[in-house]
């Protein structure tokens, strides 16, 4: 049995991408992230028309906890609570649950290209958040638009889900078909509610597909933090077996994976996470499939971090866009779905091309 | 919020088995009929598994080999009888139960994303998280790659291998999961002389081991070199069990494969040798 124990071939160079390897960057990756958080979110309070010295954004940030600093004057103050803060955090949990969905659904449909917006979930989820709109409910208070998002997305991606897969694989080319005609269709139904809408309701609504965070309040912020806060919270939990689902259903089951209920939990959470953006951004295209990619390519394909991994830059990745949203046309303010779609898409071609390349054709 | 239950969303641990002792049923059909498209797939099928055995599964194609296998992995349900893991009926497991029970490797290994060649071997760990044997990991999955022989590229992306280097880190990885009960399809489809040969001295080795193990073979004389039994299928249904030596008779093997078959002694060894006789 010696010739077991020792291989005949040569030993293949090692890969620079060793799991090993692989679990610093992660840590790394982490750590520079955060940073980059707690760099860009000073920085971005204190950018814009009225524009407020980082060191007096901190000092106001620490008067307000209650740890020193002095508050700024009145008008500054209120700039910085009333306009900037609320429009941070809205950007940061907008684009932490847009990252953090994007990473959900690739493991889910085991394939890189499924992304909210390209499959049509986000369509999904604003064809509830117009429908809110355009006929003035609001029987829930803040609330009604987020949950209206939430129920609309969730049928979209049971949808979605039920009509482009068989024998427990996703191909790409029934996935993408399936995003074009969810797309069209829920076109058509907010195109149906606009043409019932009256004036101002219309105005609010083309505002708010073009997607934007220019109307962020506290109340917004607090309309949608139940959503995202719970979607995040639950996303890791489910990191490990996400993993095993990517070996395909059979096998993830043969290793003790639930798959029917992994599945029904992440699509549930891929909903909330989805719907809490839509409702308060309007459809924000292209975060969730380059987010997830640019972390793939750096730290592996594991979930354990790429989950939370992709939260993080996704609010980085959406805090700097908003950030520049507002501030390269000023006075004016560029839609932000605009810009992550005009910045986003070129990304797809190319994400497209290679995928192409890899499976050598999809007939 | 508090609708969501953390004890539901984490389970409990689900209990290892005892070890099992040579002879013990690990896995057994009894009068099984599987339907699939409307079509019985196999039928009146008794088969059993007994620890420190290797059952070798034979037959044409679309004979029901895979099906069988199926079965006895809990993938395909029953339309008629019942199979039982570890003496319970298979339904009556959970997923997590099971996976301390068999390990199965499937025809066909595939993966959704490029992750390295020693992370799906670790993935066969994932059913021990948080248990007491957790502490095997790092053995159970350094053993399993060195006797798979793919500790050599443990670190390339599993998408950048050949079939051949696939189906043995496929195999890895079922070796890594530790169950003592191995459901192995067609584990040499894709391999070499030389690591059809290592793979089936491993599945000895288990056997040998305490473990049961079922592998579907398309190759007689291995079947007949490897296995303590053999059962041979024909259209769902067995047309022979028992030691290689009874059940791979020249005259079954015509009938069954529809194809004239010799069965002869090794010259030197004496061991059965099973080729399709062949007119020059």
């Amino acid at each position: 049995m010696t010739v077991l124990d020792k291989p005949v071939r040569p030993q293949a160079p090692s890969d620079p991408a060793a799991p090993r390897v692989r679990r610093g960057t992660a840590w790394l990756l982490t750590a520079a992230l955060t940073a980059g958080l707690l760099v860009l979110v000073p920085v971005a309070a204190g950018t814009g028309a009225y524009p407020i010295p980082v060191g007096d954004v901190l000092g106001s940030l620490l008067h307000r906890t209650g740890l020193g600093g002095t508050e700024l004057d009145r008008v500054a103050e209120s700039v910085l609570w009333n306009v900037r803060f609320p429009r941070i955090v809205l950007a940061l949990l907008v684009g932490a649950s847009l990252g953090c969905a994007g990473a959900l659904m690739q493991g889910v449909f085991g394939n890189p290209l499924a992304e909210p917006g390209v499959i049509g979930v986000s369509s999904g989820a604003a064809v509830g958040a117009v429908a809110a709109i355009a006929f003035g409910l609001n029987f829930l208070g803040t609330w009604t638009v987020s949950v209206f998002a939430f129920v609309s997305g969730l049928v979209t991606v049971l949808v979605v889900y039920a009509m482009s897969r068989s024998g427990g694989r996703t191909e790409v080319v029934t996935l993408i078909l399936t995003g074009i005609a969810v797309n069209a269709f829920a076109g058509a139904l907010i195109g149906l509610f606009l043409f019932f809408a009256d004036t101002a309701a219309v105005n609010q609504i083309t505002f708010w597909q073009l997607g934007s965070l220019a109307q962020a309040t506290w109340p917004k912020v607090l309309a949608v933090l139940p959503c995202a806060a719970l979607g995040l919270g639950l996303a890791p939990l489910y990191a490990r077996r996400l993993d095993l689902l990517a070996l395909g259903e059979r096998p993830a089951r043969h290793l003790g994976v639930d798959v029917e209920r992994l599945r029904i939990v992440l699509v549930l959470v891929i909903a909330l996470l989805t719907a809490a953006a839509v409702s308060v951004a309007g459809v924000i295209g292209f975060v969730g499939l380059v987010v997830p990619h640019l972390l793939r390519m750096v730290a592996g394909p594991g979930h354990r971090f790429l989950v939370p991994g992709s939260a993080l830059l996704g609010a980085l990745v959406l805090l700097a866009a908003d950030l520049a949203a507002r501030t390269v046309a000023e006075p004016a303010e560029l839609p932000l779905g605009v810009l992550t779609a005009l910045l986003g898409s070129p990304f797809f071609f190319w994400l497209l091309r290679r995928t192409r390349r890899r499976q050598g054709g999809w007939a | 919020m508090r609708s969501v239950k953390l004890p539901r969303l984490v389970p409990s641990r689900p209990v290892p088995p005892p070890p099992a002792a040579p002879g013990d049923v690990l896995a057994a059909a009894e009068g099984l009929r599987v339907d699939l498209g409307g079509r019985p797939v196999l039928d009146g099928v008794d088969v059993e598994v007994r620890a420190g055995e290797v059952l070798a599964l034979v037959g044409p194609n679309g004979a029901g080999k895979s099906t069988l296998l199926g079965a006895l992995a809990a993938d395909v349900p029953a339309a008629e009888g019942v199979v039982h893991v570890h003496s319970r009926p298979v339904s009556d497991w959970s997923a997590p139960e099971l996976a301390l029970r068999r390990a199965v490797l499937p025809q066909s290994a595939s993966l959704s994303f490029p992750f390295a060649v020693e992370e799906v071997v670790r993935m066969g760990r994932a059913p021990w998280a948080g248990g007491d044997r957790e502490d095997e990991d790092e053995a159970a999955v350094a053993e399993a790659m060195a006797r798979t022989e793919v500790t050599g590229f443990a670190d390339r992306p599993f998408s950048a291998l050949s079939g051949g280097e696939r189906a043995r880190v496929a195999l890895a990885r079922v070796l890594a999961q530790r169950a003592p009960l191995l459901l192995l399809d067609e584990p040499t489809a894709a391999l070499d002389l030389r690591h059809q040969e290592l793979v089936l001295r491993l599945c000895r080795e288990r056997a040998r081991a305490g473990d049961a193990v079922v592998v579907v073979l398309h190759d007689l004389a291995l079947a007949a070199a490897y296995a303590d039994r053999v059962a041979l299928l024909r259209s769902g249904r067995i047309a022979a069990g028992g030691p290689p030596s009874e059940v791979f008779a020249a005259g079954l093997l015509s009938e069954v494969y529809d194809q004239p078959v010799e069965v002869f002694p090794h010259p030197r060894t004496g061991a059965l040798l099973v080729v399709p006789r062949r007119e020059s």
